[in-house]
């Protein structure tokens, strides 16, 4: 009996004199952190892609409750959960909503299919665009164009973007796309963007960065742009510019008149249906 | 005899063309120089369309420090200044040539008299190098390092000996062996204006051992060159490379990056880049040909080609029998580290030590299989690295671990994809890593910087 009685003294003083160290540990190496932090948090999808700019879900909750004390949330948007997402965040932090700009979405700026870009070598290496990318220009001859190993798909962590067989090109399900910007990283060759699209969903992108030369463009693809200007000249709002043997598209100031597209003699130019895109085929099939 | 210490491999060496002396090719119709043919800064054109320039007349001017200038290779009129898709399988700007004869620059001495150092007592280290930078010489041995930068070495490191790179450790090729037999003086008075240009008094001639008939004879004629030792190493790949080559010569080991082998006191220098040397301050020629091997197992006539830079590469292989038919893959370098090429038009640059044809049966890769963690290509690394883990990690964008396993030192030979059992393409993907961690380094000094 005496054993016992003695154990438990014993263990109930270590005990104590213990839990006296760890109050006064946790006291003086309290950390104070805003519970507003792990309440924007939660409104977050958590997905941490980093599409937000900032490292992780924790990390935009943090910038959101310090935007939020300097008084506005300008700026600041989760990609994946967008605007409803942000109204919720609002109303956690006791702030009115902001409008947020368009939406944006994925498209790859590449349209040379097997059919129209044959490949004229073959590629043995790592099946992976940034080694193909560092091992010349890749399978066909055009330098800039889609190599085709589906970086993009494999960096994508909401399975948003799918390599088609027939096209060597990859597609992207604009019902999926957080615009989070990873394909767009991943991309060796920058063919990935970010485009904004109006409210019906519709958008008119470039579908070629081929800088070359117009002859040479012309001969390494049937869909390359060859730097002609007529998009530029045909344009009223301004928003074409061929920069580098290439046209480029501001897609804030596009209006949608599609007279470029009908203008362009190398059909590149196109008008992208986000809504409709999963059901059109590239090859026109 | 001696070798480095770690890792290595033993490829099949193919020297095909080993007693074939070397031939000098036929011109080129129309030469295409590139302006970008060594590491650095790309040289800047300075003359335009429809000049005409003589051989060894300077057409491109050094765009920076590390960077190297150009001369015509052939006479004729400058017909455009475009691009050409050259080894890196990418367009770059290049100066095409009509070639129209072949008139040379005066200044330049044709004759094949030896001219020795004693003829000049005159040279500094100062007019060797302004010399070598007028004939914009490069490391020939592939990696076309700036020869006067590798002279001038940074601040706090003191050269203590030049050593001759004669390994040619990389199958196949047998350039360097050849210049070896053939213009031993040459070769050896080249490495005196080396050593003086780097103001150093002990000169080394590593050559391995397969290539007994070269250390035979420059044994015999380095007799009479003061404090030029040769040296004769075991086999073994990648032997050639700067460190590795310093580490079987001396025993001593380049520190990581940023440390050069300047730091351990050496100056290492190619065969071709020695014999470049003698001929650019000795006979004023500029760099504008190479030896250049065409092998091949399916080849009817290799040979090595003494060639003009801008000759395409198809020319080449035309003059040695023409195209096997089962080509399956065209190399522009050794098997080991060289480049396939996009297409046979490639013109020969400063740094093309050879073309390699391959057939089509040996010039596909295995299909790859799951890592098996056997650990030779750890026991295969010349650096000391875990290239099973670098390439594991360079898959999946770990930079940080990449980093803090000094990816940055990886010389690329390729040894641990050549070994691996389950041929994974472990280079493949190391290279991509190594290139990123480069960058971010890179970004972050400058961000240090403008701290």
């Amino acid at each position: 009996m005496d054993t016992i009685l003695i154990a438990v003294i014993v263990l109930g003083v270590i005990g104590f004199t213990l839990s006296l160290v760890l109050y006064g540990v946790s006291r003086k190496f309290f950390v104070k952190e805003d519970p507003r932090i792990a309440q924007v948090a939660d409104a977050l999808p958590g997905a941490n892609c980093g599409g937000c700019g900032y490292p992780g879900c924790s990390g935009l909750a943090a910038a959101c409750v310090k935007a939020a004390d300097e008084g506005s949330l300008e700026g600041l948007l989760c990609p994946v959960g967008g605007q409803d997402t942000m109204t919720q965040i609002a109303a956690v932090l006791g702030m009115e909503s902001c409008a947020m700009s368009a939406k944006r979405v994925a498209v790859v700026c590449c349209e040379g299919s097997c059919a129209q870009r044959p490949d004229k070598r073959i590629y043995e290496g790592a099946q992976s665009c940034r080694t193909a990318h560092m091992a010349g220009m890749g399978a066909t001859d055009c330098a800039y164009g889609c190599l085709g190993c589906g970086d993009c798909a494999s960096h994508c962590q909401f399975g948003g973007v799918t390599m088609n067989p027939e096209t060597g090109l990859p597609e992207f399900n604009e019902q999926i796309c957080t615009a989070c910007g990873s394909c767009v990283k991943a991309c060796p060759r920058g063919l990935i963007s970010l485009v904004p699209v109006d409210s019906r969903g519709h958008a008119v992108v470039v579908k070629c960065k081929n800088k070359d030369k117009g002859v040479t463009a012309r001969n390494v693809c049937e869909v390359s742009c060859i730097g002609c200007k007529l998009c530029e000249k045909a344009c009223e709002s301004d928003a074409v510019r061929v920069e580098e043997n290439v046209a480029v598209i501001d897609g804030n100031k596009c209006t949608q008149c599609h007279k470029c597209i009908e203008k362009c003699p190398r059909g590149c130019i196109v008008s992208v249906d986000m809504l409709q895109r999963a059901k059109s085929c590239k090859c026109g099939n | 005899m001696n070798t480095f210490s770690k890792g290595g491999v033993h490829p099949h060496d193919n020297k095909l063309t080993a007693g074939i002396a070397i031939s000098t090719a036929g011109l080129p119709d129309v030469a295409v120089i590139p302006l970008s043919q060594h590491i650095g800064a790309p040289a800047k054109a300075i003359v335009a369309k429809g000049d005409h320039v003589k051989v060894g007349q300077k057409i491109a001017e050094a765009g920076g420090f590390v960077s190297a200038v150009i001369h015509a290779p052939v006479s004729g009129i400058v017909s455009k200044i475009d691009t050409v898709v050259d080894a890196s399988g990418y367009a770059r700007p290049a100066i095409y040539i009509q070639r129209d004869g072949d008139e040379w620059e005066s200044s330049i001495d044709r004759s094949d008299s030896l001219v020795t150092l004693d003829q000049h007592p005159d040279l500094t280290a100062e007019t060797i190098r302004e010399a070598i930078r007028e004939a914009g010489i490069v490391g020939m041995g592939g990696a076309c390092f700036p020869t006067h930068v590798k002279l001038s070495p940074p601040p706090g490191c003191i050269p203590e000996q030049v050593i001759i790179n004669a390994v040619e450790c990389e199958p196949y090729l047998t350039a360097d062996h050849r210049l070896l037999l053939e213009h031993p003086d040459e070769v050896l008075t080249g490495v005196g204006l080396l050593m003086k240009a780097a103001g150093v008094q002990k000169g080394f001639i590593a050559i391995e051992n397969n290539k007994p008939d070269a250390i035979l004879l420059m044994q015999e004629k380095a007799a009479a060159y003061d404090g030029i030792t040769v040296v004769p190493l075991k086999v073994k790949y990648p032997q050639g490379g700067e460190k590795q080559l310093i580490e079987a010569v001396t025993g001593r080991q380049v520190p990581p990056p940023p440390a050069l082998p300047v730091n351990v006191g050496a100056i290492i220098q190619n065969v071709g880049t020695a014999y470049a040397v003698y001929e650019a301050v000795m006979k004023h020629k500029p760099l504008i040909e190479r030896v250049v091997t065409v092998t091949g197992k399916h080849l009817s006539r290799p040979a090595n080609l003494r060639a003009r830079i801008g000759t395409p590469m198809s020319q080449l292989i035309e003059e040695c029998g023409g195209w096997p038919e089962d080509t399956g893959k065209l190399i522009g370098g050794g098997p080991m580290m060289g480049k396939a090429l996009h297409h046979a038009d490639v013109p020969v640059c400063k740094g093309s030590s050879g073309i390699l044809l391959m057939s089509e049966e040996e010039s596909h890769r295995s299909t790859p299989s799951p890592c098996i963690r056997c650990a030779k290509c750890v026991a295969a690394c010349p650096m000391g690295l875990e290239p099973y883990l670098l390439a594991k990690a360079a898959e999946r964008d770990i930079w940080n671990l990449l980093e803090e396993h000094h990816v940055t030192s990886c010389i690329e030979c390729g040894s641990c994809q050549f070994t691996c059992p389950s041929y994974r393409p472990l280079l493949d993907v190391i290279r991509v890593a190594k290139a990123t961690v480069t960058g971010i380094q890179r970004a972050r000094a400058s961000a240090q910087q403008n701290k």
